[in-house]
């Protein structure tokens, strides 16, 4: 379980501090896939590097599993940061890495040997289904298996927790349905809690179980995906659905095809996840 | 082979080939030497600029302007005004090791800005990941910094040994020896144009060899996406 109580977070001090996050109250269940969706500036990005702590809190608490892991520093914030994976927008994989380079290097930052490092990364490409792409380098391969190799390298050690930070968005309609597919199963078959950020209603209808609509740097409203999308309440989802449906009558296109393809079947030759 | 080459090679080939020698020593080990010092500097540098992943303001400004004093004072000074420093470390301001002292002090702060540079190249989203996985400032710097710039290291390598390499010829007025030198001492001062020339040539041909040696080095490690 991940707990915010009473976070706040600005920039700056005094008069000209900026705060990007008031008051965010919020658990995520163990297991379940939630969302945190807003548009950009909304504070999104920042909420979600406050659980790894990427970004300090200013005031409140951060909590995993009842632990305050709010000032972790040191040994502490290694044990942390190793038991969360997460992946970014941009993959943010090393060009001068291969891709079993990439993934075993969560692996060397904590002294695995290198014998086990090769077999845990071999077995990830399996799960991620680029088996054959071990020794290629990430600019040799399209955004859908970077991020994917991304998948791979934040599994590495095993987490409990992973952050997407809109790790779709750079993607185009069906590499984001086969990213989020696979997001899903790993969610179910490991048991890994997602914190999915993201823009995109589709993406957000998707694969999230609850939402948190952020906006303005404060919680707008939250809860199950269905309710949630059924009977809106703040007034800026209200504005985004509608704005979505007004889209689709006009024949939309882009993020909102996750959504008409949500439940089809897997159709990217990736293996099932033990 | 004409009798003129002949005996061209049979005057001046072993002051040539020597003179190519001490040109190479002097370059490569104070290129060496440079990067044992720049490399450290611009590193540091580097982590410690404001909003940097060790910001440490008083540290960046006396590393800053060091290296500005260090850049900002021509060559043939230094390499009058170190002559002290220079005999002190190595016994000698003559001959190669003479050279050494003054090619070191005016390439490593060079190095250090180069390092800066390349260091700047890397994507800072590479940083917050590894971060993200947990890696100490250490582990930064070492398996994403300095490992994803390598290949513009290299390429900064390549232009600081061509630099060392032309400022070992200004060395050579001062009487440290290599093809400068002779350039200067037979073409300049004693007007044999043809031992000149191919001083100079020999230079052209070493200057194009390493550069090409750089490229070809860079390229081959070099799996960025461009």
């Amino acid at each position: 379980m991940i707990q915010f109580d009473h976070l706040h977070k600005s920039y700056g001090e005094g008069p000209d501090a900026h705060e990007v996050l008031h008051d965010i109250n919020l658990d995520i269940r163990d297991g379940e896939v939630f969302g945190i969706l807003g548009s950009s500036g909304a504070g999104k990005s920042t909420l979600v590097r406050c659980i790894n702590l990427l970004e300090r809190p200013t005031k409140g608490r951060v909590l995993i599993d009842g632990n305050d892991v709010t000032n972790a520093t040191g040994a502490e914030l290694a044990r942390l940061r190793s038991s969360i994976g997460m992946i970014f927008q941009d993959f943010n994989l090393f060009q001068q890495r291969t891709v079993l380079r990439n993934i075993t290097f969560p692996l060397e930052l904590h002294h695995v040997p290198a014998a086990q490092r090769k077999a845990r990364a071999e077995r990830l490409l399996d799960l991620v289904g680029l088996s054959d792409y071990a020794d290629r380098y990430p600019s040799q391969l399209s955004g859908g298996q970077q991020q994917r190799v991304a998948i791979a390298r934040a599994l590495a050690n095993n987490p409990s927790i992973m952050l997407c930070d809109e790790a779709t968005s750079a993607l185009d309609s069906t590499t984001t349905v086969q990213i989020l597919d696979l997001l899903r199963r790993i969610n179910r078959d490991m048991n890994v809690t997602m914190v999915v950020i993201t823009h995109s209603l589709a993406v957000a209808r998707n694969i999230c179980d609850r939402i948190a609509m952020i906006d303005g740097g404060r919680i707008v409203e939250e809860g199950e995906t269905e309710t949630l999308f059924d009977n809106p309440k703040s007034d800026i989802l209200k504005a985004l659905i509608a704005s979505a449906n007004a889209q689709n009558h006009r024949g939309g296109d882009g993020h909102d095809a996750a959504n008409a393809a949500d439940g089809s079947a897997a159709t990217d030759g990736s293996k099932e996840v033990r | 082979m004409s009798p003129v080459i002949q005996e061209f090679i049979a005057d001046y080939g072993e002051l040539l080939v020597q003179g190519t020698w001490d040109t190479l020593v002097m370059t490569t080990v104070s290129t060496l030497i440079a990067y044992v010092i720049g490399v450290p500097v611009g590193v540091l540098l580097t982590i410690s600029a404001p909003q940097a992943l060790w910001p440490h303001r008083v540290l960046h400004t006396v590393l800053g302007w060091i290296v500005n004093i260090g850049r900002s004072i021509p060559f043939i000074i230094l390499l009058v005004a170190l002559i002290p420093l220079t005999r002190l470390i190595t016994g000698t301001s003559l001959g190669v090791q003479g050279a050494i002292v003054p090619l070191v002090v005016s390439a490593a702060p060079f190095v250090a800005r180069m390092v800066e540079q390349s260091l700047a190249e890397v994507d800072g989203g590479l940083i917050e990941a590894s971060q993200s996985f947990g890696a100490g400032l250490w582990q930064i710097v070492t398996k994403v910094l300095l490992f994803e710039s390598l290949p513009s290291l290299i390429r900064g390598a390549a232009i600081t040994f061509i630099n060392l390499f032309g400022y070992s010829a200004m060395a050579g007025t001062v009487g440290a020896g290599g093809l400068g030198d002779i350039a200067i001492r037979y073409g300049y001062q004693r007007y044999q144009y043809d031992v000149m020339v191919v001083s100079v040539v020999l230079c052209v041909i070493l200057v194009q060899i390493f550069q090409s040696i750089g490229n070809v080095v860079a390229r081959r490690i070099d799996h960025h996406s461009r």
